[in-house]
């Protein structure tokens, strides 16, 4: 860890703010992801969690402040004489390519099969020969247990099967940052352990991750720092030891009480 | 009876007319309206009005109205045409009013969980449309595109209104000659309905090509 925050994060954001309108959904946000780390965000519904992931690979714009992925901001360029501008698609395709993400409804192409929306990323954006691409999303597909519904189509498979679909589209990229948005959230319960393993195993391979979820005992056991969210704020950050033994901050403890409500 | 038969290759030729102005016009309205419906999702806000503006004017214009203004109106503005090129003008200009609503219906009809996904992997604009959209939006697109197309066949009688021999015309100056209204009507039905129905056979065999999509 000393060494880690030597080096440069992966992901640096400083006095991120964002708002809809006149609601003020991020404000002021700072957080730093070094490379291999698996950053766990939590808080209550509204909290702008989905938000500040979406700002880092500018599904969302966002108003002020600097998000950097790699030493590259995301949202803007320098304009000429100084001033920010936003950039062009082919800029932000570039640097979108570098980060991987996962939805929580999956969004797998339906007209492609699991194989073919591993390649498509490969072969369009990475510009790897076809050969190639199989392999690398072959390779993948395997990891995640999908060895045997390569030329399944999206609607064949179950959504646990989806979502590691998802998975593997994502991570064939090589991406720097991989940002999963409660990948669980729509799945039934007893498919969400297949999901979580392979993340888990992700983390163990040293992807650099951050994750938005409920599932508190990955974020204890996966998660190398555990960010808690309210009213668009960082409120508590730390180790997940660290945060999850602040019982006495009152609205980390309501968080968890009515997440504890939810899974009994 | 004879002269009927006679005339047989009278009506081929208009039979040829009727079939190289649809295309003509099924092409040229499938390009701009596609062009145009693209711009219309996608586009500049500045853009985004006089194509509204466009397809909702033409498609609420009657299609005669817009054949008489295209063959007696240009003129007027020193825009000379051949009698063929401006009916083809007219109903292109007619038809790609509804395709640019067809094309818009097919592109938003695509959640755009679909788009995110294709950003997210790093596809550029043309590359998600090509990659992600269109397959998609395809399916959409088909089912009324080829109401369209049958719509443009039958419409395209009208122009035998402005005296272009089409299909229509020829059957009538048949009929003018041999005075036996009723089997030349019929002959004529018959050739409409045998191309639309032909069509609508094809786009069934497309449609089910497309169906791979379950939802
Ligand atoms: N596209 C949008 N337009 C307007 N308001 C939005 C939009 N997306 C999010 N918001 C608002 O921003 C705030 C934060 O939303 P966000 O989705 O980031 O919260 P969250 O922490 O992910 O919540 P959840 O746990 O329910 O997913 C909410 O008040 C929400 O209503
Ligand atoms: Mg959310």
């Amino acid at each position: 860890m000393a060494e880690n925050s030597k080096t440069s994060p992966v992901v640096r954001i400083r006095d991120l703010r964002k708002s809809f309108g006149t609601n003020l959904v991020l404000d002021g946000i700072d957080l730093d992801v070094q490379k291999g780390e698996v950053v766990v965000v939590i808080g209550p519904s509204g909290s702008g969690k989905t938000t500040l992931l979406r700002c880092i690979n500018l599904l969302e714009t966002y108003d002020e402040g600097s998000i950097q992925v790699d030493g590259l901001e995301v949202g803007f360029r320098d304009g000429t004489g100084g001033g920010r501008q936003r950039r062009s698609d082919r800029e932000l395709a570039r640097i979108r390519a570098d980060i991987g993400m996962v939805f929580q409804l999956f969004n797998l192409f339906p007209h492609l099969t699991a194989r073919e929306n591993v390649v498509l990323g490969l072969r369009k954006v990475r510009r790897l020969p076809l050969a190639e691409a199989r392999r690398i999303a072959e390779h993948w597909l395997v990891r995640v247990g999908l060895g045997d519904k390569l030329d399944s189509l999206p609607s064949q498979l179950s959504g646990g099967q989806q979502q590691r679909v998802g998975i593997a589209r994502a991570v064939a990229m090589d991406p720097k940052v991989l940002l999963l948005d409660e990948i669980t959230s729509a799945l039934d319960p007893e498919l969400v352990g297949e999901v979580l393993t392979v993340v888990q195993e992700l983390a163990r391979d040293g992807m650099t991750m951050i994750v938005v979820t409920h599932e508190m005992a990955f974020a204890r056991d996966v998660g190398s720092r555990i960010v808690f969210m309210d009213g668009g704020r960082i409120q508590i950050h730390g180790t997940p030891r660290e945060v999850l033994s602040q019982t006495r901050h009152d609205r980390l403890k309501a968080f968890l009480a009515r997440i504890e409500l939810k899974l009994h | 009876m004879i002269f009927a038969l006679q005339s047989l290759p009278y009506l081929w030729q208009g039979l040829l007319i009727t079939l190289e102005v649809s295309a003509l016009v099924v092409v040229f309205s499938l390009i701009a309206g596609t062009i145009l419906g693209v711009a219309i999702v996608y586009g500049p806000r500045w853009l985004y009005w006089p194509i509204r503006i466009y397809s909702d004017v033409l498609r609420g214009i009657p299609l005669l109205v817009l054949i008489f203004f295209m063959y007696y109106g240009l003129p007027l503005f020193k825009i000379n045409l051949t009698n063929l090129a401006s009916v083809v003008l007219a109903l292109s200009a007619f038809k790609t009013a509804h395709i640019i609503e067809v094309v818009r219906g097919a592109i938003q009809s695509i959640p755009v969980g679909q788009t995110e996904a294709g950003k997210t992997i790093g596809l550029r604009f043309g590359q998600r449309l090509l990659y992600v959209i269109a397959p998609q939006a395809v399916r959409r697109f088909l089912p009324p595109w080829i109401n369209a197309v049958v719509d443009t066949v039958k419409g395209s009688a009208l122009i035998s209104l402005v005296g272009i021999v089409d299909l229509m015309l020829a059957i009538q100056q048949v009929i003018g000659r041999t005075y036996i209204p009723m089997p030349l009507y019929v002959l004529g039905a018959l050739m409409y309905f045998v191309i639309n129905y032909s069509l609508s056979l094809a786009s069934r065999r497309l449609e089910a090509r497309f169906a791979y999509i379950r939802e």
